[in-house]
């Protein structure tokens, strides 16, 4: 599987996004039911990650965090492989040695991971400097949340991406929750796009529950930044349904709080849209819906047939 | 052979790698300032200034090394490296490693540490041990201009991420260096004096202070062999354990705090490989489990001294 691309159809859209969710639900339920090892979810940010890669061309580079499946199935990652990361085997796409956490997947220019909060914004200006200073075309995505955004990695980030104009698209996945933390916690300001304008950078905020709406402001942002080779702050609003890492009962959440999201659920707002709107009709969608399950049930096949790696696979790789 | 300051050795690295590869670029608090010779050579875009945020900069150093560039950053001072820890440790060091080999990170961050301009514990620490015992980084810390040129153009020339120290007690000294310095590699130490009764193993500034202690021992009738390790990981364990079992004693000997030291590995090395060869205990020298004082008696104190190795010798030959 290779890099996916998107003309930017509803249905494309909400194809993608049911084959997260149902990656993610497989994934936890897997982790409940027989101990495959746990993973930080991001159900109920499907919207915001396919909203932006559907946006990307093949040129582009995405760097990522410990959420990241949404990023890379979107991207076109195929969930055998990501199934068997996340079960340490050897079909996965860093033959099993990053786990869930930290998957990069080169072929689809999903550059660097890391899973150290803010950790993946003191990179994305290296990449985008190779992309400067090396003329290439393609655009630097780096996703973080607003944990990272409290991260000083993140001014440190922005103001030498704006500094040494690097095209780079920021994109904060304000999820609410960092970790085990509540944002209101932790921030005064409600806003993370608001941070741009003192370094210099243009911005904008999004609900990140609505695909199409993150889809055109990401779309508008990345031509500004193919024109004008700066960088932009992206921010997508959104919530994380689930619990920080499986397995997580979510004591912490407030239930209204959690209730009042629910109620957001990017998929079947879409979903709704295009029925309303006849793209789509009610069996149409119980087909897309069995057709993403399938794909799952063939990616836990793959992955549970594919071999752990041998012991020796533990001292490769250490040094190039 | 000319004669030169051990900086004007690195600035000749620098300048030879940059003529070589177009794509090494250096980036730092300064180096566009310090180093006009190379912006002039090399252009604006290659060397770089940057905000004085060591943790940025050496992120972004690692993002330009997996993505083709090969990055030298100048850091400044030891100590600044915590600041940079996550950027070095956690990803330069380890994700080769988690990515199943798909990145590479060739880059190089130059840090000075070490007695001499009595600048105190936030700008002298010899943390060189930290970064040996972080899987996926190598460790350089030369000991002579041949050598800070020559494995400073090595360290740019490896595909993994390097920290170089420089001892700041060698930083303006000046030594003839060799023309055609033939091409070095990180991970081998050298013998820069052979000898049967005992070997004196250390790097940086106290590799000097064992040519002189063995010096001294040759006096006495006592011939010391002297190892300089060059590099502290990989560390050449083959050179070390060999001189040993000639020798049968060891003394080894750094400016670096005792405990956890890179000593206390080479002397787990010896006890593992050279054990039945010893004919003595080994024996550390090392500077003591405090912060560097910035007094210049005191600094002096911290650093291990020419009588200390030329006693501790004396005490293992009995």
């Amino acid at each position: 599987m290779g890099i996916r691309r998107y003309e930017g159809r509803p249905d494309e859209l909400l194809q993608a996004m049911l084959l997260i969710r149902h990656y993610e639900e497989r994934t936890a339920a897997l982790q409940a039911e027989s101990g495959v090892p746990g993973t930080c979810t991001a159900v109920g940010q499907e919207a915001a990650a396919v909203g932006v890669v559907s946006a990307l061309d093949e040129h582009d580079l995405i760097l990522t965090n410990h959420r990241s499946a949404g990023h890379l199935l979107a991207r076109g990652a195929d969930p055998g492989r990501m199934l068997a990361e996340v079960m340490g085997r050897r079909g996965g796409y860093c033959g099993g040695k990053s786990g869930s956490l930290h998957i990069s997947a080169k072929e689809l220019g999903v550059v660097l991971t890391s899973t150290i909060v803010g950790g993946e914004l003191a990179l994305a200006t290296g990449v985008g400097l190779s992309q400067k200073m090396l003329r290439r075309q393609g655009v630097v995505v780096c996703f973080f949340g607003d944990g990272a955004a409290c991260e000083g990695r993140f001014h440190e980030s922005l103001n030498l991406a704006a500094v040494w104009q690097l095209p780079i698209l920021y994109v904060c996945e304000n999820n609410q929750w960092q970790a085990f933390v509540h944002r209101r916690e932790t921030m005064v300001n409600d806003s993370i796009a608001a941070f741009a304008a003192p370094h210099g950078i243009d911005s904008a905020a999004v609900d990140g529950n609505d695909v199409m709406a993150v889809r055109a402001v990401a779309t508008e942002a990345l031509d500004a930044i193919r024109v004008s080779g700066r960088p932009f702050l992206l921010e997508t609003r959104t919530y994380r349904l689930r619990g920080h890492f499986e397995p997580d009962d979510q004591s912490y959440v407030d239930p209204a709080e959690l209730a009042s999201w629910r109620q957001r659920d990017p998929l079947p707002r879409l979903q709704a849209r295009m029925l309303e709107s006849g793209q789509v009709t009610a069996a149409g969608l119980t087909d897309m819906d069995a057709d993403a399950r399938r794909q799952i049930d063939t990616a836990v096949a793959f992955a549970v047939d594919s071999p752990f790696p041998d012991a020796d696979a533990l001292l490769t790789d250490v040094y190039a | 052979m000319a004669h030169m300051t051990v900086q004007e050795a690195i600035d000749q690295a620098l300048q030879e790698e940059m003529a070589r590869d177009p794509s090494v670029i250096l980036m730092g608090e300064g180096v566009a300032t310090k180093r006009r010779h190379l912006v002039d050579a090399f252009g604006e875009e290659r060397v770089r200034n940057t905000p004085l945020a060591e943790g940025i900069i050496a992120g972004t150093a690692v993002g330009a090394a997996a993505t083709g560039l090969r990055p030298v950053i100048d850091l400044l001072f030891a100590p600044f490296l915590t600041l940079a820890m996550d950027e070095l440790v956690n990803s330069a060091g380890k994700l080769r490693y988690l990515s199943g080999g798909q990145f590479s990170f060739p880059l190089v961050v130059i840090a000075m540490t070490g007695a001499g301009w009595c600048v105190g514990a936030q700008h002298n620490h010899n943390v060189e041990a930290w970064f040996a015992h972080a899987p996926g980084l190598k460790v350089v810390m030369p000991s002579c201009i041949d050598d800070f040129k020559g494995l400073l153009k090595a360290a740019i020339r490896d595909d993994n991420p390097v920290l170089f120290f420089v001892d700041i007690g060698l930083v303006y000294s000046t030594a003839d260096l060799s023309e055609d310095l033939p091409d070095m590699s990180v991970g081998q130490a050298a013998v820069r004096r052979s000898g049967e009764d005992v070997t004196l193993i250390s790097y940086a500034k106290t590799g000097g202070v064992c040519e002189q202690a063995a010096q001294s021992l040759a006096s006495q009738g006592i011939s010391a062999e002297v190892v300089d390790l060059r590099t502290l990981s990989p560390l050449d364990e083959k050179t070390i354990v060999a001189s040993v079992r000639k020798t049968g004693r060891a003394v080894i000997v750094h400016e670096a705090s005792r405990s956890c030291g890179v000593g206390a590995e080479v002397a787990a090395i010896l006890a593992e490989h050279a054990h039945g060869a010893l004919r003595a205990p080994v024996v550390r020298i090392a500077g003591p489990d405090v912060p560097a004082p910035a007094s210049y008696p005191l600094e002096q104190a911290f650093v291990p001294q020419v009588d200390a190795v030329v006693g501790a010798a004396r005490r293992l030959m009995g």
